[in-house]
């Protein structure tokens, strides 16, 4: 029961921290907000006609996920520095397992993830993205899914990651390549083939794609906009959570102490 | 008494590294002792408690504390020991109850719940009696960032003894604290190991202090220089001499080999004072002396030569 409170405690602390932090919250939407209104709404209002489907609804579904995503990964491996930072320290010298602090960080950045998601849904609302309350109970759903497959990824990454400096090097040539091969602002319904591998190896594909086929679900759009069905990427990404977490966590306890 | 902390034989080379950060060293401390691990910044002592409190991995050498390995029974040792870290580990951006709160159900002492209000009536009782016992009635409920360095450091010191530890850790803990709150954050804490019979480890590079503490081990790159009580480390440490010297220096030798006073040429005489005062050696020398000058330390000179030849 006593690991079961130090989970419950170290997610609830992330969520406070980030409610207590307006500023951080507010920046943290800043980027997302400018790819759904600028970049959404102009190739919308030039192109929209053209392409058969209404671009800024697939921008936002788009960039939900893939914030969603980027926050619950950066969140997991934030990690990394934490032995040296602020209450982290407290989590990392208490006599709790490490399986606890990797879960109950899973969770925190979880809640702290969706969070921003309920932003940008009211965000997209006001720059004229239309939805029913049952689509927006299916991206919260999904949004979970996102961010634990997400959580996930985190892990892995900091398990092979020795230090932050490093972790500040190579996040973006882990993250920006996959908003393009995820598909989060472009069409990649038809790939050349050695882009369409790189993108069936991108985790965020899988995101992007499942929320997608449940905000379109029964929409006319679908097939233009879904690749592949839910059920599909739901089965890999459930898959990849398991690898992900379980060879992460095994390495990143084992490395925590042998520096 | 058996030692609350045992090292022995204690080596760590961190990985792509050829020399030992710390370098064999072994020392007990006693229950209920002041102990101070006392150096400069790279001597090792970050990585020294570091081992001690089973976040770094030793290479070699056995570490117990209160009887439990820190390699194989590293969740025992956590629950029986409190850090203090050189960092500060408050969340800012939480009250100064968050902070407990969350600290006293990471240790286990309470349930997980969502405010303060909702928790054990045990629980709300305790933090009054602290915020009483630090002053801070008013301030329990507000953001640690209000706080000043002083008291966010005694706040972490009421935190991390709500568990009850055998061995406070305090890793330069005066580190960005002006005097004042240095001075008070030190009678605080003197208090506090009145009260509860606390072993106190404490790691510093400020000799004085060290001064304060049952023992001191002195270290520099991994080794230890000194060990003993403040007394016993500065008889060690502080090393009066006197330096003479003449025109004909084979005339000032052979007096002093008649004389019978052990000397050393550098290529001044250099006469250790321990056996003998300057005056009683200069009286009792008749070669025309060019040169004479003692050296008769500080301990915080000692300190500082000790470590720089070191």
């Amino acid at each position: 029961m006593r690991e079961v409170y130090a989970i419950l405690t170290i997610a609830y602390r992330d969520l406070l921290k980030l409610l207590r932090d307006p500023a951080r919250l507010i920046s943290s939407l800043i980027f997302p907000l400018l790819f759904i209104a600028i970049l959404g709404g102009s190739i919308q209002s030039n192109w929209g006609s053209g392409l058969g489907y209404n671009f800024l609804t697939f921008v936002f579904t788009g960039v939900f996920a893939q914030t969603l995503f980027q926050s619950a990964a950066m969140g997991i491996v934030s990690l990394i520095d934490d032995r040296e930072n602020d209450f982290s320290q407290e989590i990392f010298i208490s006599p709790i397992s490490r399986y606890s602090i990797i879960l109950g960080k899973i969770v925190g950045e979880t809640l702290v993830a969706l969070v921003q998601g309920i932003g940008i849904v009211v965000f997209g609302l006001l720059v004229g993205v239309r939805f029913s309350l049952g689509q927006v109970l299916g991206l919260i759903v999904v949004g979970v899914i996102v961010c634990l497959f997400a959580a996930s990824f985190g892990v892995i990454i900091l398990s092979n990651l020795p230090s932050r400096r490093t972790a500040d090097q190579i996040f973006p040539f882990i993250m920006l390549p996959q908003f393009f091969l995820a598909g989060v602002f472009n069409p990649i319904k038809i790939l050349p083939p050695y882009l369409d591998i790189l993108s069936r190896i991108s985790p965020m594909r899988y995101a992007v794609d499942l929320t997608r086929g449940i905000f379109y679900a029964g929409n006319a759009d679908y097939p233009k906009v879904v690749l592949d069905t839910p059920l599909l990427n739901l089965t890999i990404m459930v898959a990849a959570f398991l690898v992900f977490l379980v060879i992460g966590t095994f390495i990143f306890v084992r490395s925590e102490r042998n520096r | 008494m058996t030692p609350i902390i045992e090292v022995q034989g204690l080596i760590k080379r961190y990985r792509e590294t050829t020399t030992n950060a710390v370098d064999d060293i072994s020392f007990n401390v006693a229950p209920g002792e002041f102990f101070t691990l006392l150096g400069p910044n790279g001597a090792g002592k970050t990585t020294t408690i570091s081992i001690l409190t089973t976040t770094l991995a030793p290479t070699s050498g056995e570490v117990r504390i209160a009887g439990y390995d820190v390699v194989r029974s590293s969740s025992e040792v956590r629950q029986n020991i409190g850090i203090i870290f050189q960092q500060p580990s408050l969340d800012l951006n939480l009250t100064a109850e968050e902070n407990i709160r969350f600290h006293a159900i990471l240790y286990g002492l309470y349930p997980f719940f969502l405010t303060f209000s909702m928790m054990p009536r045990s629980y709300r009782d305790r933090v009054h009696e602290l915020a009483a016992l630090l002053g801070l009635e008013n301030e329990m409920f507000k953001k640690v960032k209000k706080f000043s360095g002083g008291m966010r450091r005694k706040l972490e010191i009421i935190r991390s003894l709500l568990h009850k530890p055998r061995v406070l850790f305090l890793d330069e803990p005066t580190a960005g604290l002006d005097p004042v709150s240095r001075r008070s954050l030190w009678e605080y804490l003197g208090k506090v190991r009145h009260e509860s019979g606390t072993t106190i480890f404490l790691t510093t590079h400020y000799l004085e202090e060290a001064e304060e503490a049952d023992k001191i081990c002195m270290i520099n790159k991994g080794r230890i220089l000194s060990f003993g009580s403040p007394q016993q480390v500065k008889a060690n440490l502080i090393e009066d001499y006197l330096l003479i010297d003449a025109k004909d220096r084979n005339q000032l030798r052979a007096e002093l080999q008649h004389l019978g006073i052990p000397f050393s040429e550098t290529p001044f005489f250099k006469i250790n004072l321990t056996e003998r005062s300057a005056q009683q050696v200069i009286k009792a020398i008749d070669t025309p002396l060019t040169l004479v000058k003692t050296h008769n330390p500080t301990l915080e000179d000692a300190y500082l030569e000790t470590m720089e030849h070191a």
